[in-house]
């Protein structure tokens, strides 16, 4: 069993995995910006996971003897128009945009990366269809094609996700066809073909562990901008709706009050910043040790 | 692809339209007037038809015809996205020039990291924000709707910031690249002063991936317009998407939407026409 596991890790390729892995990882950890952008983010999903602990009590109870107070002792961060403690709907509301921010990745996968693999791996008239449908959804700036689908599908949290998923959609298939091209002429996967490998194989096994580098970066820098459009979205009224505690409604509901409560609006704000600021952070790190190819 | 999405939609737009006390001949009567009841092939070709003639149909929500209502607000975002392009450019590109020619420097720094916290930042925040300083605050500046050259400045810095930082970056980038070029070390070689080198020789060949960035930078700022113009009460096509959308005024969205598109090639195909004229090599015969 050791000797079987010994020759595995002797294998020229997996010395080379190795190796490529370490070097991105020193690449990584020397980048000062991508470790703040990764604690930030560690402590972000700490406080969206532990939200209860942190907070005990229900950030949507109306209080309105407590309406629009400034930061105290009492109240950190102050409270809203209808008395509930912001930091309170803060905390929870990191719960709702991390919850948003990996539906929507998890949306731009299922449906993005297959249709990339099948374009770029297949080519001919699949190929053809696919890119012009990517096309025609990447005439419209995405936060449009989100305000779009939004509209069709109606106001609330899984129709807020599907629609900035599908809005990701088609840089997910741009990106992963991209890189099919180019990996589909190397010789393991001539080799696979030659012993008879079937595609499906072919796809998921030699080629997809492939493409997953630019993958994972798109997936790091999409969290933040899937971050920005739900806010963006909230903000308009037409996303996750009220009492939910989400930033960007926060900030929404919090418009009528800045003339005389400026408090309402500055923290949410600050909430969004932060969690997309570590995302971008990370990601940008992520490029420059997995592959600086990739750098704008 | 949006006239058949909204036509999937769940539920029936006569009935949302005639309201919940309606009459079944009530809302017989607004399906057959919108032509609801004919076949979708039908009704897309009737669409086409009227759309040659600039004919987007009726609002639900102010009974005006689309277009007449999008032609009387695209004047105000269009002046907002020009003010915002023009101010982001001017910042942006001078900010990625001496980050690029400067590369690594503390003044490097400074622009990558202004760069990243302005792709951070929710713009509808930033708004908020300048409107408690410069108007709650300072009392300098409205804090909305239209007026004099004074009303612009708050929602275009708002909207500028959105894709000044893009500009930046993509100007370092590609600056960085043309200074490390064989003709840039000629040019010095030959005695040129440096800005001579930067501004005539390597500023003169990024400009090609400089101003694609900021022809498609252009639709990210129609999508930073929705926002701001929510913030500032600017009556431009941006708010009225948002208005329609929560009126649930289909002919509207499907309009503005369609609008928005037609900008975002229009000004693309612009930026094709204008790389002949910063590129000799570039002829379009």
């Amino acid at each position: 069993m050791t000797d079987i596991k010994n020759e595995k890790d002797s294998m020229p390729g997996n010395r080379v995995s190795d190796s490529r892995f370490k070097r991105s990882w020193v690449k990584l950890k020397r980048n000062k910006a991508a470790l703040i952008g990764g604690l930030l983010i560690l402590m972000y999903v700490m406080i969206a996971i532990l939200a209860p602990l942190i907070y005990r009590g229900n950030p949507s109870a109306p209080n309105l003897m407590k309406s629009l107070e400034t930061p105290s002792i009492e109240y950190f961060l102050g409270t809203d128009e209808l008395g509930r403690s912001i930091m309170g709907r803060i905390i929870y509301g990191s719960r709702i945009s991390l919850l948003i921010a990996v539906g929507v990745v998890f949306v731009g996968f299922i449906i993005g990366i297959p249709l990339g693999l099948i374009s770029g791996y297949y080519g001919g008239k699949i190929d053809f269809i696919i890119q012009r449908i990517t096309d025609t959804l990447l005439a419209f700036p995405g936060f449009l094609l989100a305000l779009a689908l939004v509209a069709i599908l109606g106001v609330g949290i899984k129709n807020t996700v599907i629609s900035i998923g599908i809005s990701m959609v088609p840089i997910y298939i741009r990106l992963v066809r991209g890189c099919v091209l180019s990996v589909r002429e190397e010789v393991y996967v001539e080799a696979a073909k030659a012993v008879g490998t079937r595609d499906t194989m072919i796809l998921i096994r030699h080629i997809l562990p492939n493409v997953m580098v630019p993958i994972t970066v798109q997936t790091t820098l999409g969290m933040g901008t899937a971050i920005l459009f739900a806010a963006g979205l909230g903000f308009l009224g037409i996303g996750v709706q009220p009492p939910t505690p989400e930033w960007g409604a926060m900030l929404g509901s919090a418009r009528s009050y800045i003339f005389h409560s400026p408090h309402v609006a500055t923290f949410p704000g600050i909430a969004i910043f932060f969690s997309v600021l570590s995302f971008n952070l990370f990601g940008d790190g992520l490029r420059d040790a997995l592959d600086p190819r990739f750098k704008l | 692809m949006l006239f058949f999405m909204l036509r999937m939609l769940p539920g029936d737009p006569a009935q949302v339209l005639a309201g919940q006390m309606a009459t079944p001949q009530e809302i017989q009567n607004i399906r057959s007037q919108l032509g609801l009841d004919k076949p979708i092939y039908q009704q897309y070709a009737i669409y086409m038809g009227n759309l040659m003639r600039l004919d987007l149909g009726r609002s639900a929500r102010t009974q005006n015809p689309v277009f007449e209502e999008i032609w009387a607000r695209l004047p105000n975002t269009m002046l907002l996205a020009v003010v915002a392009i023009g101010l982001a450019c001017l910042f942006g590109i001078p900010a990625g020039i001496i980050s690029a020619v400067r590369p690594y420097s503390w003044i490097d720094y400074t622009v990558t990291i202004i760069a990243l916290f302005g792709i951070s930042m929710p713009v509808f925040w930033l708004g908020l924000m300048l409107v408690v300083v410069f108007s709650v605050v300072l009392k300098w500046l409205p804090a909305g709707g239209t007026g004099g050259w004074q009303y612009v400045i708050l929602p275009s810095i708002t909207l500028a910031s959105f894709v000044v930082a893009f500009i930046a970056r993509m100007t370092r980038a590609t600056m960085l690249e043309t200074l490390s070029q064989d003709f840039t070390t000629t040019a010095r070689s030959k005695g040129l002063t440096e800005k001579i080198v930067v501004i005539k020789h390597a500023l003169r060949n990024a400009l090609i991936p400089i101003i694609t960035v900021v022809g498609l930078q252009f639709g990210m700022l129609l999508g930073g317009a929705v926002l701001t113009e929510t913030v500032f009460a600017w009556p431009g096509i941006g708010r009225l998407i948002v208005d329609s959308i929560l009126a649930r005024d289909y002919a509207m969205i499907q309009g503005v939407i369609l609008i928005f598109g037609l900008l975002y090639i229009l000004v693309n195909l612009s930026v094709d026409i204008i790389y002949a004229f910063i590129d000799p090599r570039i002829r379009y015969d």
